[in-house]
Formats: C-alpha cells, structure tokens, sequence
C-alpha cells in the first residue's frame, strides 16, 4: 500500500475535519478557562471583582439566571463543577472526549488515552475541590492536564492534514483566549492607564503575565518595568511569545497555506484575506494608538474577527460552522 | 527479562512437574475442561501454564485483574451505554486465564470454518440465482422464500467474485466428550473481532510471563488481510482502491470496534452522511471535496443501508448505495441479504447444504437440531420440553429462549403454550454439557463454560484468524455465553 500511494495523501472526511478544530480548541478553552480563574482569584478583593470574568465571557445573563450573586464560590463552581453550563471546563472537556470519541481511529492512541483520563478526573471533581486554598492547585491540574495533552500531541500526532486543522484550532482558540485574559485587568485599571511609575506594578501586570506564562519573557523584553502599553503589546503584538494574538494568526496562516500548498485543498480564501488584514493590524504601533483610547472595544472587535474566521474555516473545508 | 524468566521457570516446570499442575483446587466435575482435557494426550505447553498458573497465588491473579479492568476503562475498550443524559462506559469483562487451543484442535476448525464459509456463500448465490438446491428439495422452498432476511432485491445480482460473506463469524462449543460442533453461523455483521486483538495486548502487558517461551499465533494480521479481501472486491480496473468503513456511529455499542477497524486498516471510519451517490458512483465527503470510494466494510444492518431501497425512514444510510453496488461501481461487504443463511431454522439443515454443494462431510457438525415446523420434530419436542433448549428463530443475543432443565414447572407451561401457537418459529436442541474454562471468580479459579467465535475473512480466498472470540459466562452454571447478557471474554491462544 505505502509503495503506491504517496505519503501524506489519504483523504480527510470533512466532518473529521470540524472534530479536529473543535477537539484542539476545546482543550485549549480548559487550559485558559483555569488561567482565568486562577488570575482573577489572585486579584479578586471582593465578590465584585468575581463579576467581571462572567462579562468576559460573556456569561452574565446565563449565570444570573441560575445564580443569585457571583462570588468565589458560585463562580468557580459554574465554571468547574456546572453541567449544564456549556461554557464550563465540564461542558469543554466532555466536548473534547466526544469529539476525540468521534475521531478515535484519527488521533494516536496515546492522544485517546490521556483524554480518557484526564475526562474521568475533570468528571470526579467535587465542591471540596473548590475550597479557597485548593482552588490554585486545581488551576493547575487542569492546566498540566490541557498540556501533557499538548506535549503527547506534540509527541505523537501525524503531520498529515489532521495535525493542520488540529493546529488551526488551537491557534483559533489561543488567539481568541489571549483577548479574554488581557480584557481582565484593562477595564479595571482604565483610570490608571495614563498615569503612574512604570517600575511600580500598580496593575497587578505581574499576575497577569504569569496568568498568561509570560512573565518572564516580558521582563526580558521590557527589563525597566511594566507600561500598560508595553503589556498590550507583548500579549497582542508580540510574535514571539507564544499565547500572543499575532503569533497565533501566523501560525494559523501557515497552517492554512500549508492545506492549500501541500494537500492542494481549494477553501480557505476568504480566512486567508482576514487574517492578512488582521495580522495587518495586530501590530505594537496600532496597540500603542489604541490603548489610551481604552482597548476594550478593539479586542471585542478582535474576538469578533477570530470568530468569524474560525467559520470561514470551517465552511471552506468542512462544508459549514 | 520476561523473555529470561519464562525460559527458566519453564526448565523448571519440565524437570519437576507432573503433567497436570493442582490449580488452586479448581475442579471442573463432570465437564470438558479446555486446560485439563480429560481423555486427550497430554501437552507440553498446556502443562507448563498450568504450572505457571499454579505457582501464581489466586491473591497475586486478582491484583492483575484488577489493573487489566483499569486499562481497559482508560483505554476506552468499552461499550457505551447511553441512558437519559449520561453516556456509561462499561467493559466486556476479561478474564485472564487464557484459553488455548492446541494446533491439531485448530486444524479442525479452520478447515471446519473455511468449509462452511464456502458452503454459505454457494448456497446464497444459489438461493439468489436458479435455486436449484430448492428445486431438488434439500431445503424447503417456503424456509427460504418465505424467511424475513430473504431479500428478493437480491435476485440475479452477480456479486464480486461470488462472495456474499466477506467476514463470517461461527459460534462454536464443545461437549462433555470435547466434541467441537457448531452452534451458529452469523454471516450479517458479526462483531467481537476487536476484543480478539486487545485481549491479546492486554495479555502481552499483564500475563506475559505465562506467555513466554510458548508459540502462540497472532493475531496482528486481522486488518491487513480484511483490507485485501476489501480491495478484492472493489470495481475492477481500480489501481489504488478506496476502502472504508461505514458505521452508525458513536452511539453504537459496537462503535469501539469500528474504530479498531478503521485504524487496522488505514482507511477512513465514515457514518452515511459522509457518503453520496451521484452519476452512479459513491463519494465521501472530504476537505478536498468529493472523493471516490470503492469498497465499503459496513457495519450497518440491511435495513438502514439505504432509505431508497430499505427503510425510507432511516437516517443513517446513504441514498442510492444499493443501486451503485447493483451497477458494480462500489463493493460492498458483507453481501444484503446474507441472514437467510444463518437463520436459525437455516441452520438446521447447514450439514445438507454442505453435501449438497461441496459433496463432503461437514468437518464441523452442528448441534442435533429439530425443526419444530415439522410435525414430527414438533412432538418429540414437546414430549421432551424439560431436556431441551428451545429457540425462537428470528431473535438473536440469546432472547426469548427456553433451558429446560432451568425451567419452573410455570415457565415450562407456558414455553409449551407458545411453541403449539407458532411451532415454524422454534427449533430445538438437546441441553449441551458445555465445556468449561478455568476462570478467576470470587472464591478462587472456577470452571466456568465457554464458546468460541473464530473470524473468517473472504474474498478471493477464505482466511480464518488463528485466535477467536473465547466468550466465558462468568456466572456459575449459566451456559449463555452472550455479551449482552453478562457474559466476559478470554484471550484464545492458538498453538503453533
């Protein structure tokens, strides 16, 4: 068989397609899901800071009809205990199993199992896990478990057209999570944006970019001291950090190019002309131009191009959203 | 080191050994025992893991069940049960004691299967053709004419290469005498092959030391040689043929198995949405567009294979796909329309239709069976209800049937009640003293009875996997084997 057929060629069923996107970014959303918490945990002084992760993600009326107040507890548990919330690590992880059910004959082994597990302990996570003081080391199982996933992806996974669409999804995701993570704190600190001693860490960016595993990059980067400005750009700009927004969209480009170069697949065209104009814009000078005007509204508009090129993605190879 | 170990303590197993080891005082009565086989020669390899065996405390066999059952539910070898809301997982029971089969044992039953498979698969072409073994009165025109598998749609359709059963699984058992008989032929989809490959992995990562030394077959080949018969199939002319599988889906219960499938043989695990039919051919749906497909391992009943021709209700199938595989631009395993031939009132007359068409003596017999459409057949039946097993022909998973012997004096009447209302549903068979396999259970090893499906793939030619489905019934006494009704499976070692 592998005499007469080139290497790299079997075919991909469209639907497998969509399962890889998803599968990519519902691991990736569990592994951000417990940034977010874990960085909101850290800065939250009252109940009130608890609020602003729900707007985030834009969660409000879903948790406020179920919920009467948002604080520590009822937030950590409709995002790490809820069900029946389809934004929850529950609802992404068991989304992750089925779509990893679906593509079972796809994914290595190795892929299959760890997710196996790694659902059955997400599942087994009961209120005492929620505790204030355990509530971190909690973040951080779900985190090492969304990247020993990674690493055995990384390890494991054939570079055909399968890893591309997987790549294209956690990209997509990525992409669309950094915007979430750095809204956190701008919106709180918008008084303060003007003003203040860079060497001073007023902000808590500190927090932030440990949240984000970038700490110490941008220290390298930046070593006088944190300017709202510079953070911005670093999470949105920076292409080589590997959470940033423009990273990710590069990466993604190649992906998609590498579709079209190499598996002659023929959609795609209209993700590519956004994305062009996305990592057009996405650059430090744009950051540095938007931020005093408050940059809540660009990355609302960012998030809403990610979105709409992830379903471009999607229509183009695999026959709709 | 396993490799080292199993050398050593298999010298010492020969120097010191008598040939039948004490097994933690496992006694099997009465019965067949497939390790101890009482009346046979005895065997060299059987000996020494019996030895093995007996020289592993119950306590430390426990412990290795219980890390198998965790790799089984980690590794997902599960069937998953959807109820209301939640999505269970269970795991077809392993037990760890294999079975084993010696080579001159497997040589009956290869040939034994392979014969029968040829057997089957001239008989549909018969039936579907000029059904001459109907018209010389071998079998009833009104069994096969009036049979609910029957499927007049099939008539004249030369099928490729005359082959209607690509994968044919044979339910076999033994007797108390270790006679090997057939129990049933399952030619429409039959499933379990997957357990046959993982029982081996999971033996090779927990039983290895009893393993080592021995020349047990594999049985790694399965999806290389599935994926011959497959190619063998598709439309001629075709260099590089596209094969895949087509299932219902991951709601099924079988779904683990067609993954395992899927992957063994490379090739696309696809569900009828991802198929269409146009210009007579069949297409999936892939990121590149429309692309052919040539032969297609489905695991899909007749009924739902396509709404045009069977259920216009279905959602599962693919419009057209009979009419395609009609025209001979796709192939298409197994055959529509093979349950004529494993129904169980068919089966009664399987020795018939062997000498019918090959002019041979089955190598493999059936069990003593009785039509109890027939009027004399119907009487001894019922004059003999409390031996025997009566069987309804058109359930399968082991339903709706009577074990005299289990019966109240209640249910007694009341089988008799049905079987005089509709005697052409029944057939009847003597209660069989299955054999038995050493077993680990509760309060130490038992014997407890087993069957055994092996697999046979054709195409051109017929191949029989050297291994097969040991199906065990892990509760005492009970003889249905079935994995729908709380049934485990062995690992089958075939000796070289």
């Amino acid at each position: 068989m592998s005499e007469t057929v080139p290497r790299g060629s079997a075919p991909l069923i469209a639907r497998h397609a969509l399962g890889l996107l998803w599968l990519a970014r519902y691991i990736e959303r569990v592994e951000s899901l417990a940034r977010l918490l874990d960085v909101t945990r850290t800065f939250a002084w009252d109940d009130s800071d608890w609020t602003a992760i729900l707007r985030i993600n834009g969660d409000e009326a879903s948790f406020f009809a179920r919920y009467p107040e948002a604080s520590q507890a009822t937030v950590s548990r409709f995002y790490l205990l809820d069900t029946d919330n389809s934004t929850s690590v529950q609802a992404a992880m068991n989304s992750a199993r089925e779509n990893a059910r679906t593509l079972r004959a796809l994914i290595s082994t190795e892929m299959w199992l760890h997710l196996n597990v790694l659902h059955t302990r997400i599942r087994a996570l009961s209120e005492a896990d929620l505790a204030p003081e355990r509530l971190s080391a909690l973040c951080t199982m779900l985190k090492e478990g969304a990247q020993a996933h990674s690493g055995i992806t990384e390890g494991t996974f054939y570079r055909d057209q399968c890893w591309h669409f997987y790549m294209i999804g956690r990209c997509v995701e990525r992409a669309d999570q950094t915007t979430r993570l750095l809204d956190t704190r701008f919106n709180a600190l918008a008084p303060h944006i003007m003003s203040g001693d860079a060497a001073i860490d007023d902000g808590g960016w500190n927090t932030l970019l440990r949240a984000a595993a970038g700490y110490h990059a941008y220290r390298r980067e930046y070593p006088t001291g944190y300017r709202p400005v510079q953070v911005a750009s670093f999470l949105l700009a920076n292409t080589s950090f590997p959470r940033s927004v423009a990273l990710n969209l590069l990466q993604l480009d190649w992906h998609l190019s590498q579709l079209r170069l190499r598996y002659h697949l023929r959609g795609g065209s209209a993700a590519l002309e956004r994305l062009d104009h996305l990592c057009g814009v996405l650059t430090n000078r744009t950051v540095a131009d938007l931020v005093p005007r408050g940059l809540s509204p660009f990355l609302d508009w960012t998030q809403r191009e990610i979105a709409t090129l992830f379903d471009e993605i999607a229509a183009g190879f695999c026959g709709g959203g | 080191m396993a490799e080292l170990a199993g050398t050593q303590s298999q010298s010492q197993a020969q120097l010191r050994q008598p040939p039948l080891a004490p097994l933690h005082g496992y006694d099997p009565g009465g019965l067949f025992c497939e390790m101890l086989r009482p009346g046979q020669p005895p065997h060299q390899s059987l000996a020494l893991l019996l030895s093995r065996l007996s020289e592993t405390p119950v306590e430390a066999l426990r412990m290795r069940a219980a890390d198998a059952e965790r790799d089984l539910l980690e590794r997902g070898i599960t069937f998953t049960v959807y109820s209301d809301a939640a999505a269970i997982d269970r795991i077809l029971p392993f037990d760890l004691i294999p079975r084993v089969i010696t080579a001159a044992e497997w040589r009956q039953i290869e040939t034994g299967v392979v014969q029968r498979v040829h057997a089957l698969n001239l008989f549909l072409h018969d039936i579907y053709h000029r059904q001459q073994i109907l018209s010389d009165g071998v079998v009833p025109r009104e069994l096969i004419l009036g049979n609910a598998a029957f499927c007049p749609a099939m008539q004249d359709f030369d099928v490729p290469l005359g082959t209607y059963v690509h994968v044919c699984g044979t339910d076999i058992v033994r007797d108390d005498t270790g006679r090997f008989m057939v129990l049933e032929d399952n030619a429409r989809t039959p499933s379990g092959v997957a357990y046959v490959v993982e029982n081996r992995h999971m033996t090779q990562r927990i039983m290895s030391d009893m393993m080592a030394g021995m020349r047990v077959r594999g049985v790694d080949e399965y999806g290389l040689r599935l994926h011959r018969a497959l190619t063998e199939i598709a439309p001629p002319g075709v260099t590089d043929p596209q094969v895949v599988v087509l299932s219902p889906g991951i709601f099924n219960s079988a779904y683990f198995e067609h993954v395992f499938l899927a992957r063994e043989m490379g090739v696309p695990l696809v569900e009828g949405r991802d198929l269409m039919v146009e210009n007579g051919k069949v297409w999936m749906r892939t990121t590149a567009g429309p692309a052919p497909v040539h032969a297609i391992y489905r695991r899909l009943n007749d009924d739902f294979l396509d709404p045009e021709a069977f259920r216009p209700d279905s959602q599962l199938g693919v419009p057209g796909l009979v009419q395609a595989w009609r025209r001979g631009s796709v192939g298409i395993a197994n055959a529509v329309g093979t349950g004529v031939a494993d129904d169980k009132s068919v089966y009664a007359y399987m020795p018939r239709i062997i000498r019918y068409y090959l002019s041979e003596e089955p190598i493999l017999p059936n069990v003593e069976t009785r039509i109890c459409a027939e009027p004399d057949a119907l009487a001894y039946t019922l004059d003999h209800l409390a031996e025997l097993v009566v069987k309804p022909v058109a359930e399968s998973g082991g339903y709706g049937l009577l074990i005299g012997p289990h019966a109240s004096r209640a249910e007694l009447a009341d089988f008799r009640a049905r079987l005089k209302a509709d005697p052409a549903n029944y057939i009847s068979q003597p209660t069989l003293k299955l054999s038995v396999s050493p077993t680990l259970c509760d309060n130490g090893i038992g014997p407890r009875h087993v069957d055994l499906r092996p697999f046979a793939i054709t195409g051109r030619d017929t191949w029989v996997l050297p291994g097969g489905l040991t199906r065990v019934a892990l509760r005492a006494g009970t003889l249905v084997v079935n994995s729908s009704q709380g049934g485990g499976s062995k690992d089958t070692w075939v000796l070289a």
